[in-house]
């Protein structure tokens, strides 16, 4: 490990706004908890993908700089893990998990379907900004095959027409 | 990154042993911290390579180097073994011989390596690569990925349909330049390098435009602008030497 | 903290349990929580002090309790009583129910086979004791292995008990676990790190993520005699980031443990220290690999490197490393505290004690079972699983996860064991146990798996980078009946190359999904290159045409 001493400028300023200053709260605090030290990279993502909702451009210059990681390297383990996400995210995020178990209970099914009824595709967010469809590789509720994640909460035995009328409330559409 | 067991340690406090073993039935002798892959072309016996460089640290990734170890089953990368008394290597095996073959076949196929258009046409190590293994056609079907080419930086130009993910450009730039300008974004069949936060290079506020990445690019991906074909040709003597005279391994980024 | 400290907590904590007369246990496992096990805990805590019952019956949240299909579940533990899919307007007949008859509509048939033929060592707690409260896990013997390890015996003896033991590595390889701790007991070194990998990637597999939801301090407490035995006294645990709830368990265990004395400076006043820190996952099944894991909890990418050098003596911070799974250190406080001879006298002549899987799919009890080693497919898949559903017929069980492969029906009645499942084609890996009914193209499958071996390749070595792409176009090929003559050939000859050249396990074993199905299922693939038609009627590009 390198010896790592006090970061260069620890107070850049990340943008005017002060609402921002709140949000890099947890990802300073996060790094401090580190000493600053260039492993904390990934703990830090995750605090500022948890603050943020993505990986903005600007914060990750400001991490880059106070952890004494190399950009390109930030933006190397930014791209590596599937965790982080450098697009912000839509107004509601649905997570469909497309493990082994859930792809045999037919979450495959559940994906087509809502390509076709909502044009949806996995990775991206929908054009009126409203939902975000990601998938997953297992949530662990695997019992409860097909599951999936509607904001934050685990559902678990999904079925194309459930999903589709949960995606169609948000997106402020009947089915 | 360090490979074990560790280079440049005080000869008189860990004492290296010497070892004799065979490479394809020849009786070699060498310390155990030589790789099988230094020890054979020592001796004059070829291995083919892509991801090693003599000066770069070693990364063990590109797999053409795999030789067969009698009483082993396990194909092993000739750049990152090391030898061990009375071990038997054979470095060109009918089976080792094939699958280089097929893992150089499958490069090919990954991006567009068209060699009629590319400024590196006669001087790329993969093209070498190819006619030294005697490939004469792929098998597997070209992929035909469309990559972008950014020539953005006022003297080079990257152009991804060439690139072979050897990482010798992200190696050299941080082990030995000392910037960290590369590194390599994504993962599996979808990684590329990039500069900075995937930034065209030309915008680059790290890139010191010394040009090593260019030199130790195997391909014509990395080129020099406005050179013609015949220009193209890489030099990288220097490298062993400034490895050597920078002496920073012990604190360079790991791959 | 010393030892006489801890048993009067735990006799502290007997006898105000048996103080009450019934106590309800709820599962607050993820799988009970996501169907609302939660707010049912909350209306039955309401409701008993509402009708001032909370002298004597008490409500406990517990870990899995096994039967994760038919949740929320609740157990009565005085009276042995299984409730299933209960919801909140059941509170009160379940509260009037207490001491009388239980309530006829939601028992869960206990005695069945699910429960019967189960024999819990790592699970012993799962669902008995609340997984955040230290106290119970101590009331239950816990933490006696480490005070009896620490106090008593050498590291050197600590070693040679679970080498004793027999107990083989659970993450997968199934590597002895006590030769691992020996050789890194034995490298030289001041400074050692135990690495607990809980990264639990493969789709379909949730043994570690109930184990450090259900009992944490178990993993805690092996980890602790194992940083003892090995010389270390620095842990981690890497925890995937998709396991909220088992970082949160894991934290708050932590914590209590620190608090009371069994992590930290001095444990059990002797000179072993031991502390343990959790670091998070970011979503890399390649993570799992132990080098990869170690790049990742050193901040960087999770690309393996080739080895050796291995974790043993090159690992963390290039300081000697033991990494075991969750599973592995969840054997270890039992088998210190009944010693290594017990723990032997289970499972078969090479696999030695129990295995948990998780059973998913397409089976009647989906779940988390724990038998010995050595139960046949047969026991597990009809008897406990319950069989298929639906009056389906049985295909194939996959076991292993993306690195193991599908086991047809002529094999259901052979053992289950690391050398049997070697031997078929496919690996024990970490425990998913994935059946499938006739409803499943075995081609499919195949391609499910190496589309997420391909988007799960770090991208290190060419053979598999460019391998699993190759492969998987070929796999859509067939399954889409637009294959060519030479495919099934190119398919083997890629599957080869992948095992022989590929740089870390993840490449090396990605293929066995494809070439089981292709040993046992052929007839799925003739008939999808042949006939243009899939056997199963599960590829839609097959049915448009036909
Ligand atoms: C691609 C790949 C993924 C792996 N994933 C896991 C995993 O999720 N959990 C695990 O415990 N071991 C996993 N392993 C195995 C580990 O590398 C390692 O062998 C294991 O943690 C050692 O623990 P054990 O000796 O207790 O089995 C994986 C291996 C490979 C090659
Ligand atoms: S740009 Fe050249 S040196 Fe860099 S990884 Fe690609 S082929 Fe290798
Ligand atoms: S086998 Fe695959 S995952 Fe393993 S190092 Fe090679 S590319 Fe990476
Ligand atoms: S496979 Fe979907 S939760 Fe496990
Ligand atoms: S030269 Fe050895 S693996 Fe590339």
């Amino acid at each position: 490990m390198k010896d790592q001493g006090a970061p260069p400028e620890a107070s850049v300023q990340v943008s005017s706004k002060s609402v921002e200053d709140r949000r890099l709260r947890l990802v300073n605090r996060t790094m401090q908890l580190y000493r600053n030290e260039a492993h904390a990279l990934i703990e830090t993502l995750h605090a500022v993908q948890e603050s943020f909702g993505y990986l903005e451009e600007d914060v990750l210059k400001y991490v880059a700089r106070t952890l004494r990681v190399p950009l390109s390297r930030v933006y190397a383990v930014a791209t590596f893990y599937h965790s982080f996400s450098l697009k912000p995210p839509g107004e509601h995020t649905c997570v469909i998990c497309m493990g082994t178990a859930c792809y045999i209970g037919g979450s495959g099914a559940i994906l087509d379907a809502l390509r076709e009824g909502e044009g949806i595709v996995s990775g991206e967010t929908t054009s009126d900004g409203k939902v975000s469809l990601l998938v997953a590789r297992c949530l662990g509720s695997c019992g409860l095959a097909p599951a999936g994640v509607f904001d934050g909460e685990v559902t678990g035995k999904l079925d194309s027409e459930h999903v589709l009328e949960r995606i169609g409330r948000w997106r402020g559409h009947e089915h | 990154m360090k490979i074990h067991p560790r280079k440049n340690v005080r000869s008189d406090l860990n004492p290296s042993r010497l070892l004799t073993f065979r490479i394809d039935e020849r009786v070699v002798s060498a310390h155990e911290d030589e790789s099988i892959l230094s020890v054979a072309r020592q001796n004059g016996i070829s291995i083919p390579t892509l991801c090693h460089l003599d000066g770069l640290s070693e990364r063990g990734a590109c797999r053409l180097c795999i030789v067969e170890v009698k009483g082993v089953a396990r194909l092993l990368p000739s750049c990152v073994t090391f030898p061990r008394q009375d071990m038997e290597i054979i470095t060109a095996s009918e089976r080792v011989v094939s699958y280089r073959k097929k893992i150089l076949e499958l490069l090919f196929t990954e991006r567009n390596h068209v060699c009629a258009v590319c400024v590196s046409n006669g001087h790329c190590e993969l093209q070498n690569l190819a006619v030294e293994l005697g490939i004469s056609h792929v098998r597997y079907p070209y992929l035909y990925p469309r990559l972008a080419v950014d020539a953005s930086h006022s003297r080079f130009s990257v152009d991804h349909n060439r690139c072979v993910l050897c990482l010798r450009c992200v190696r050299v730039c941080d082990e030995i330049e000392g910037a960290h300008t590369w590194d390599i974004m994504g993962r599996g069949i979808t990684s590329r390098v990039i500069t900075d936060l995937n930034q065209p290079w030309g915008s680059s506020e790290t890139c010191t435009g010394c040009g090593k990445c260019v030199q130790v690019c195997p391909t014509g991906a990395l080129s020099e602008k406005g050179k013609s074909v015949a220009e193209m040709i890489k030099r990288r003597q220097f490298l062993p030497y400034l490895q050597m005279m920078r002496g920073r391994q012990d604190e360079s980024w790991p791959k | 903290m010393n030892i006489e400290d801890l048993h009067q907590i735990a006799r502290i904590e007997k006898s105000k349990q048996e103080g009450f007369q019934h106590q309800i246990h709820v599962c607050v496992a993820a799988g009970c929580l996501s169907c609302g096990s939660g707010q049912l805990k909350e209306a039955l805590e309401k409701e008993i002090a509402r009708r001032g019952l909370d002298t004597w019956c008490r409500v406990k949240g517990v870990g899995c309790l096994g039967l994760c299909t038919a949740g929320p579940l609740l157990s009565l533990e005085t009276a042995g009583i299984f409730y299933q899919g209960v919801k909140v307007s059941d509170v009160s007949d379940i509260l009037e129910a207490l001491g009388g008859a239980p309530v006829e509509r939601l028992i869960c048939p206990v005695n069945s086979a699910f429960f019967r033929r189960q024999v819990r060592i790592v699970l012993e707690n799962c669902g008995r004791i609340d997984p955040e409260r230290i106290e119970e896990y101590m009331a239950e013997s816990g933490y006696g292995g480490l005070a009896l390890a620490v106090s008593q015996m050498s590291p050197t003896e600590v070693i040679e008990e679970v080498s004793r033991s027999g107990l083989r590595g659970r993450g997968g390889a199934g590597f002895p676990t006590g030769l691992k701790w020996t050789s890194v007991a034995k490298a030289s070194g001041l400074t050692k790190f135990v690495i607990c990998n809980a990264d639990e990637g493969d789709p379909g597999a949730f043994m570690d993520r109930s184990v450090l939801e259900s009992d944490p301090h178990r993993v805690i407490e092996g980890m602790a005699i194992a940083g003892y035995a090995t010389g270390a006294s620095q842990g981690y645990i890497y925890v995937r980031a998709e396991y909220p709830l088992a970082v949160k368990r894991v934290r708050l265990a932590l914590f209590q443990a620190e608090r009371m004395g069994v992590l930290g400076n001095n444990i059990f006043n002797t000179s072993f220290s031991f502390n343990i820190k959790v670091r998070l996952g970011a979503g890399a099944f390649v993570c799992g690999e132990e080098t990869a894991l170690i790049a990742s909890i050193e901040g960087r990418m999770g690309r393996p490197r080739p080895r050796p050098p291995f974790p043993a003596e090159f690992g963390l911070w290039e300081h000697p490393t033991l990494i075991n799974n969750v599973e592995t250190f969840a054997n270890v406080p039992p088998l210190i505290r009944k010693g290594g001879r017990w723990f032997a006298g289970l499972g078969t002549e090479k696999s030695k004690g129990t295995k948990v899987f998780a059973l998913a799919g397409k089976i009647m009890n989906t779940g988390l079972i724990e038998v010995p080693m050595g139960t046949s497919l047969r026991d597990i898949v009809f008897d406990i699983g319950g069989g298929i559903p639906r009056g389906k017929e049985f295909k194939a069980v996959q076991t292993g996860g993306p690195s193991g492969g599908c086991i047809p029906g002529q094999f259901l009645d052979m053992p289950v064991d690391y050398d049997s499942l070697a031997k078929v084609g496919s690996i024990m890996g970490s425990g998913g146990m994935i059946v499938m009914d006739e409803s499943s193209c075995m081609v499919d499958v195949a391609r499910f798996f190496m589309e997420f071996c391909m988007s799960e390749s770090c991208g290190k070595c060419a053979p598999c980078r460019v391998g699993t792409r190759q492969i998987y176009d070929i796999l859509c090929r067939i399954t889409g009946n637009l294959s060519g003559p030479d495919d099934l050939a190119m398919l083997e000859d890629l599957c080869d190359l992948m095992k022989s050249t590929s740089l870390c396990g993840l490449g090396q074993s990605a293929p066995n999904p494809v070439l089981t199905t292709l040993r046992y299922f052929r007839d799925d693939y003739l008939s999808h290159i042949h006939d243009k038609r899939c056997l199963a009627g599960a590829c839609k590009a097959a049915r448009e045409v036909a």
